[in-house]
């Protein structure tokens, strides 16, 4: 601190301590972050045996496998439903819509109520009409059909922030070499938009991976590999039930930590492909 | 293929109607068949006696509590974080803290939960005494959960002020923190409003975070260091098992929620609406 910041900070103590709080304040968020990600790394990194990762789960050795690959196949399900509808929508919003139109202030606050409702309700919901209603029972379908509406808003909003982030020269050049409309969104608009979908498609999927209330009356808590008709848990639904039981409390510390890394390998991933189009957009 | 994108953009009003239409019609005649007033007023919960009683106040209460705790401690920390990072974050040291918020964001609720299980829960039970599932538990961790979001977007709000506010200010001679404190943030009022409203539905709806930790007991709590029951715990303990009217008073249970959550949403749009005039 120079000689002048410090008469400034005698003249105005509160603005020292003002400056001081705001420090402490970011201090802390980061802080907690780090204590967080210690601690599960800490308390689950040394359960991570190889028994653990067995193919076949049994209530001995609790085998997080078998739900990792629901977890897998769910996020599969869950995107080829959601992926395709969530673009199409985000497509029609920024390339055909009329702006301001009521039309698309209903879509915009639909969008935003969806992304507002909580998972549970989206569970609720998934029990009494995909599980009931539809007759589909218990199952990955079921469960992959609730986690793709509550994933739309998501890929939405960003394939829309990624569709209007395109120059629009590109389309202008695109019809001036004499591409109608639709050549020009598929073959210029969104290849030049893809790292931002995608980041927002990567973020659908760390939702999806973490989701735990939605899936518990959708997909069903079995511990083994599940068929599309199937009741079969994901990983962290594994994971509760295991923590919630209480006795294989090493086990869930160790798909805690296989969750976390996951999920934050999937963020890293999400804004490494958000920062690609700025980078793209900025050269144009 | 215009009509293709039409129909898909349809979706997200089609889906929202649906699952409006669903609780409503499956919910309502739920509450009807207990009594609104003894549903939402009453404060006996015992759902599997032989005389058994549905009154969900105490979760109504409950939810508010750690609502309300999660938002004295996760709003005044994050407001100033963001204040941290629109104005006083070296550039070096922005690289660093930005990555570690979004992260925040991207945790999954439970392994928040496991989290508050294996420290939160210890701490609280030995500096405050009682069995540490408490308010006071689930309100630090929700209030842990909610950061991200008022971070996000009380930042993009404190950077959207225009810059000759803190200039001018500056040049009146105040000093940076008066300026950024005076000016810049009551310039930014609508968009920390809207931050908060959207942390109060994230702390509402939280789940699996919360029954991890909250306790549970389905009775008004008397201090904070007792455990509570909120609206979304009571659906996500008592669903798997539950039958006829008991069935029915927890999908009345999740109505109520919802409803807070849709007037929270217009709440949203409406502090949104009034940013954007």
């Amino acid at each position: 601190m120079n000689e002048q910041m410090k008469m400034t900070y005698k003249a105005h103590p509160l603005s020292f301590v003002m400056k001081l709080l705001v420090w402490i304040c970011a201090a802390a968020t980061v802080g907690v972050f780090l204590m967080l990600v210690g601690y599960v790394l800490v308390r689950g990194v040394p359960y991570l045996s190889t028994s653990l990762f067995s193919l076949h789960g049994t209530t001995d050795n609790v085998s997080i496998l078998p739900s990792i690959i629901n977890t897998l196949k769910m996020v599969g399900i869950a995107l080829l439903i959601a992926a395709p509808l969530g673009i199409c929508c985000a497509i029609y919003l920024v390339e055909y819509a009329k702006k301001g139109s009521k039309f698309v202030k209903a879509i915009r606050l639909t969008t935003q109520t969806l992304s507002g409702i909580p998972s549970i309700i989206y569970g609720i919901f998934g029990s009494m009409f995909f599980v009931t209603a539809l007759k589909w029972r218990l199952s990955l379908l079921s469960g992959a059909c609730t986690l793709a509406i509550m994933v739309l808003p998501v890929i939405i909003t960003s394939a829309e922030e990624a569709l209007k982030s395109v120059d629009d020269s590109y389309r202008e050049g695109s019809f001036g070499l004499g591409a109608g409309k639709l050549r020009t969104v598929f073959r210029v608009v969104l290849p030049s938009a893809v790292s931002g979908i995608l980041s927002g498609v990567i973020l659908a999927i760390g939702r999806i991976v973490g989701e735990t209330a939605a899936l518990v009356f959708t997909a069903g808590a079995l511990t083994k590999i599940a068929g599309l008709k199937d009741s079969g848990a994901t990983l962290a639904v594994h994971m509760y039930n295991l923590s919630n039981e209480g006795l294989h409390m090493n086990e869930a510390a160790a798909a805690a930590v296989v969750l976390l890394i996951t999920v934050m390998l999937l963020n890293a991933f999400a804004s490494f492909a958000a920062k690609r189009i700025k980078k793209t957009s900025g050269e144009i | 293929m215009q009509a293709v994108f039409l129909v898909c953009a349809c979706i997200s009003i089609l889906c929202v109607a649906v699952i409006c239409i669903y609780m409503f019609a499956k919910g309502c005649p739920a509450i009807a068949k207990i009594g609104v007033a003894e549903f939402l007023g009453g404060k006996d919960w015992f759902p599997t006696n032989s005389q058994p009683s549905f009154g969900i106040f105490p979760m109504i209460v409950g939810s508010m509590y750690v609502t309300a705790g999660a938002i004295m401690i996760g709003v005044p920390v994050g407001l100033l974080t963001a204040v941290f990072l629109a104005k006083f974050c070296p550039k070096r040291l922005y690289k660093f803290v930005l990555p570690a918020v979004n992260l925040l964001a991207g945790i999954p609720s439970i392994v928040y939960g496991f989290f508050g299980m294996i420290v939160v829960v210890p701490f609280v039970r030995s500096v405050f005494g009682g069995t540490g599932n408490s308010i006071i538990t689930a309100s630090f961790i929700l209030g842990i959960m909610i950061l991200p979001t008022v971070i996000g977007m009380s930042e993009s709000a404190l950077n959207a002020v225009p810059s000759q506010y803190y200039e001018g200010a500056l040049a009146l001679g105040a000093t940076h923190e008066r300026s950024v404190m005076r000016v810049v943030l009551p310039a930014a009022k609508s968009g920390v409003c809207a931050a908060i409203v959207l942390a109060i539905g994230r702390a509402v709806g939280e789940t699996m975070a919360v029954v991890m930790i909250a306790g549970n007991q389905a009775r008004l709590p008397h201090q904070l260091t007792q455990g509570v029951r909120t609206l979304t715990a009571n659906i996500i303990m008592e669903m798997g098992y539950a039958t006829g009217l008991h069935y029915d008073a927890l999908l009345g249970t999740g109505v109520v929620l919802f409803v807070f959550i849709l007037m929270l949403n217009l709440l949203l749009s409406a502090v949104t609406s009034k940013k954007e005039r």
